[in-house]
C-alpha cells in the first residue's frame, strides 16, 4: 500500500535531521523522519568500556549494524580494504535517533568569525580547496543562540577574549571545577593564556524538564544515565513528535532520492525494518545523513539528467571530506590528578585558534574526558615498553597521575579526500557502499605539530615531570566530526548547495548536516551543525510559505 | 582503598555462572573441564603462557589468573571471530620460533626464554603479535562481563572507585 504523501521527508535523525524535524513540523509541514538505526533510551545505557561509540574494539553500541553496513577504505598506498564500523578508516558516526548527539562528549562550540572566512584571512593554500563560507558568523549568530537556549548549553566563556560576539550569555552555569581543571587553570594564566569553562550541551541544573549531570566517568561514547546530556533525541525530536505533524520511522535505510522526469525530487525510496522497499513521496527532501552517508545517498541517486549522481554535475559531491586532526600532550605528575569527577573535559583555551605565526588556522585546546583503564593504554609514553612488567607497573603508577590536553585542528580541505559510491562493494540491501580515500594536507600535519608543542608547554607549566605528545596519522578519516562533502557556496561550479543549503541542481532537496561546512573550524562541530539546521530550516520554511517549493 | 564489597569473587563467579550457564568463566586451565570454546587444550596452554608474559603477576594477578585467556577464547567466537585464523597461525608460529631458538615448544621454555621469543616476535612486527597484545590488554583492563579482568582485578589494582557506575550497586555481568 502506498504511503501517505507528506510535505517533507527527512533522511537521518541526528543533529541536523532532528532540528529540521522540529522546525518543519512546528511550522505545520507534515513530516516523516527516517532513521536507519534505533531509538535508544537511558535504559539502554549499559556502560561497557570495550563496546561503545568511542572505544569500539568489540563493536559500536549505537550502530550502525556492522555486518549490514561495510565501507571501503583506500589507504595511502592505494590498497583498498572493506572495513567494519569499529575500524578507524570507516569514519563512523553513530546510527541511531539522536545520531552522534546521543553519545557524544557534547562540547557546544560556536565557530569564530575567521572560521567562516578562512580564504580571506589566510589566502590560498596550495593543494587545498580552502574557501570562505557564503554566509558569515553574523548570519548564523541568532541560530547559535537559538540552539543554545532551546536545547540547553552550560558553561562560561566570559573569560574567552577571542570568542565571537554573542548577544546572550549561556543559559546554564558550568560544572564545578574538577582536579584537572584546578591544576591546569592557574598554569594557563601563568603562560598568559585565557582559560575558561567549555560550553557543553549538558544540563548542570534542571533545564527543559531534564535533570543535572551526576558527573559520572562514563560520558563521551556512552548513553547518559540520567538524561542530563543533551542531544536531538531528548529535545527537538520529542517536540517534533508532539506537534502531531511528524512521524519518526526507525530501522529505515534510504536507498535513493526519487526524481521525476524533469529531475525534481518526489520523495525517497527506502528499505523498512522488514527489508521491504517503500516509497515515501514528499514535496521536499532533507538529507541529514552526516557527511559520508549524505554524499553516498546523493551519489547513489542516478537520473538521466544527473548521470553522476544528484547535485554532482561539477563533481563536487563527496569531495573535501574533513574531520579534525587531534594532537595531544600527556603529562605525568607526582601527585594524583584523578578525582573521578566526570565528564572530565572542562577547561579550554582559544588562544591558538588563529594568529599562529605562519599557520592557516589552529585549534582550541582542552583537557580530555576521563580515561577509562583500557582507554588509558593509548596514553602511554613511547619510552615505556608495550608489554611486560614495566608496562603494568607504569599503568599502575600513572593511571591516576596523568593529564591529557588535546584539541581539534582545523583541517585544510583537500579535493581528493573524498567519498565515492564504491563500484563493487554493496551493503546488505544491495546499495553501493561509501568508499573513502585521501591523505591529510601537509599543512594540517604542520598545524598539528605546532599545537602539540603548545599543549606540551601548558602541561610542563602545570608541573608535569614527564611529558609526551601524539599526533593523528596522515591518513584521512571522517570520524565523528565528519564534514565538508556537500560544500555550500554561491557558485554552482564549485559547490553543491547554495547559501540556504539547497542543492544547486534541484531546489526541493536540502542538505542539513556537517556536509555543507566549507571549513570545519578548530572546534567540535555539533553546535554549528545544530545552528545551521535551524538556519536552513528557517529559510526552507520561508520559501515554503511563498511557493511550497513547486 | 576503594570498597569492592558488592563485587567479591564469589559473587562475581556466581553472576558469571548465571550469565553463561556453564562453568565457562573458570575455564582458564586451572580448573578441570574441557570448556574452551575456540582453543584446543594445547593452544590454551600456549595462550596462557603468552598472556602471562604480556602482563605478569605482581601487585595483583597476572593476565592468566585474571582470566585473559578466557576473554580471548570467548571473543574469538563472538566479536573477534574474524581473527580465528590469525590465532591458529600465530600460535603455530610462536611454537616454531621457540623450537628454532631453544629447541622446545613455547610452554616448555623458561620464563627468560619465553620473553626472548616474544621480543623476537615483536621485532618482526607480525600482525598476530599486535593482536594478542591488544586483546590481552582488553581482557585485563576491560570490563569483566566479557570474560576477563576476573573479579575486577585490574580496576582494583588501579584503585578505581567502586561502583563502576555511580548510583548502581548492582553491576550487570552479562555480556551482550
Amino acid at each position: 500500500m502506498a504511503l501517505k504523501h507528506v510535505n517533507a521527508v527527512i533522511v537521518g535523525a541526528g543533529a541536523g535531521g532532528g532540528v529540521a524535524a522540529k522546525e518543519l513540523a512546528s511550522a505545520g509541514l507534515s513530516t516523516v523522519l527516517l532513521e536507519r538505526g534505533q531509538w535508544y533510551s537511558a535504559a539502554d545505557c549499559r556502560k561497557d568500556d570495550l563496546l561503545n561509540q568511542r572505544t569500539c574494539v568489540l563493536g559500536n553500541a549505537f550502530g550502525p549494524d556492522e555486518a549490514r553496513n561495510p565501507r571501503v577504505h583506500v589507504d595511502d598506498d592505494g590498497r583498498e580494504q572493506v572495513v567494519l564500523a569499529r575500524e578507524f578508516g570507516y569514519s563512523n558516526v553513530a546510527a541511531c535517533v539522536g545520531g552522534g548527539t546521543f553519545s557524544y562528549g557534547a562540547q557546544a562550540w560556536r565557530y569564530m568569525e575567521k572560521d567562516f572566512r578562512m580564504r580571506s584571512t589566510y589566502g590560498a593554500v596550495a593543494g587545498s580547496t580552502l574557501e570562505d563560507w557564503p554566509i558569515t558568523y553574523d548570519d548564523l549568530e541568532p541560530y547559535y543562540e537559538k540552539a543554545e537556549w532551546e536545547m540547553g548549553v552550560s558553561g562560561d566563556d566570559s573569560g574567552n577574549i577571542f570568542k565571537a560576539p554573542r548577544r546572550r550569555p549561556l543559559p546554564m552555569p558550568p560544572l564545578s571545577p574538577n582536579l584537572e581543571y584546578r591544576i591546569l587553570e592557574p598554569a594557563a594564566r601563568r603562560l598568559g593564556l585565557h582559560p575558561f569553562d567549555i560550553p557543553m550541551l549538558r544540563n548542570t541544573v534542571q533545564y527543559n524538564g531534564r535533570s543535572a549531570c551526576m558527573r559520572c566517568r562514563w560520558c563521551a561514547g556512552f548513553a547518559c544515565e540520567v538524561n542530563a546530556r543533551t542531544g536531538t533525541h531528548n529535545t527537538v525530536i520529542p517536540v517534533a513528535l508532539a506537534t502531531g505533524n511528524c512521524e519518526l520511522r526507525t530501522g529505515c535505510m534510504v536507498k535513493e532520492i526519487l526524481l521525476d522526469d524533469r529531475g525534481r525530487a518526489t520523495g525517497v525510496a527506502y528499505f523498512d525494518g522488514r527489508d521491504e522497499l517503500r516509497r515515501q513521496t514528499a514535496d521536499v527532501v532533507v538529507v541529514s545523513g552526516s557527511a559520508v552517508e549524505s554524499a553516498r545517498l546523493l551519489l547513489n541517486t542516478k537520473h538521466r539528467l544527473f548521470p553522476n549522481g544528484l547535485g554532482n554535475r561539477y563533481d563536487w559531491v563527496g569531495r573535501n571530506l574533513q574531520s579534525h586532526a587531534y594532537p595531544a600532550a600527556m603529562g605525568l605528575f607526582d601527585h594524583d590528578t584523578y578525582d573521578d569527577l566526570g565528564p572530565g573535559a572542562q577547561l579550554a583555551v582559544s588562544d591558538y585558534n588563529h594568529g599562529n605565526p605562519g599557520l592557516a588556522g589552529g585549534a582550541m585546546l582542552a583537557n580530555e574526558f576521563i580515561r577509562l583503564p583500557y582507554q588509558f593504554l593509548d596514553r602511554i609514553p613511547p619510552s615505556v615498553p608495550r608489554w611486560g612488567a614495566a608496562h603494568k607497573e607504569f599503568v599502575r603508577k600513572a593511571y591516576k597521575r596523568t593529564v591529557v590536553v588535546t584539541g581539534p585542528v582545523q583541517e585544510m580541505p583537500v579535493f581528493n579526500i573524498r567519498v565515492q559510491a564504491d563500484p563493487k562493494v554493496k551493503d546488505y540491501w544491495g546499495v553501493p557502499v561509501a568508499r573513502i580515500s585521501g591523505r591529510k594536507h601537509p599543512h594540517t600535519m604542520e598545524i598539528q605539530r605546532y599545537i602539540a608543542t603548545k599543549a606540551e608547554a601548558w602541561m610542563k607549566e602545570a608541573g608535569a615531570n614527564l611529558t609526551w605528545t601524539t599526533l593523528h596519522p596522515p591518513m584521512a578519516v571522517g570520524g565523528q566530526h565528519q564534514a565538508g562533502t556537500c560544500r555550500m557556496g554561491d557558485d554552482p561550479k564549485t559547490s553543491v548547495v547554495n547559501r540556504f543549503c539547497q542543492l544547486h541542481d534541484v531546489d526541493n532537496v536540502f542538505v542539513m548536516d556537517g556536509s555543507v561546512h566549507v571549513t570545519n573550524g578548530g572546534f567540535n562541530p555539533a553546535l554549528t551543525i545544530l545552528a545551521m539546521a535551524y538556519y536552513s530550516s528557517d529559510n526552507l520554511i520561508k520559501k515554503w510559505k511563498g511557493t511550497r517549493l513547486r | 582503598m576503594p570498597k569492592w564489597n558488592g563485587f567479591g569473587r564469589r559473587k562475581f563467579l556466581g553472576m558469571g555462572l548465571a550469565a553463561s550457564g556453564a562453568a565457562t568463566l573458570v575455564s582458564c586451565g586451572r580448573v578441570k573441564g574441557p570448556s574452551w570454546r575456540f582453543f584446543t587444550d594445547d593452544q590454551s596452554l600456549t595462550i596462557q603462557a603468552i598472556c602471562e608474559q604480556l602482563i605478569p603477576p605482581g601487585r595483583g594477578p597476572g593476565a592468566a589468573e585474571a582470566g585473559v585467556p578466557n576473554y580471548i577464547d570467548r571473543q574469538l567466537t563472538l566479536h573477534l571471530k574474524r581473527h580465528q585464523q590469525a590465532y591458529r597461525q600465530g600460535l603455530a608460529t610462536v611454537d616454531n620460533l621457540s623450537r628454532q631458538r631453544f629447541g622446545g615448544r613455547f610452554v616448555q621454555l623458561s620464563w627468560v626464554q619465553q620473553t626472548q621469543v616474544l621480543m623476537d616476535l615483536e621485532k618482526r612486527a607480525t600482525p598476530f603479535f599486535n593482536l594478542i597484545v591488544a586483546h590481552t590488554m582488553q581482557g585485563f583492563y576491560g570490563d569483566p562481563r566479557h570474560g576477563g579482568n576476573r573479579d575486577g582485578a585490574s580496576w582494583k589494582m588501579l584503585g578505581l572507585p567502586f561502583p563502576p557506575v555511580r548510583g548502581r550497586i548492582k553491576y550487570e555481568s552479562k555480556a551482550s
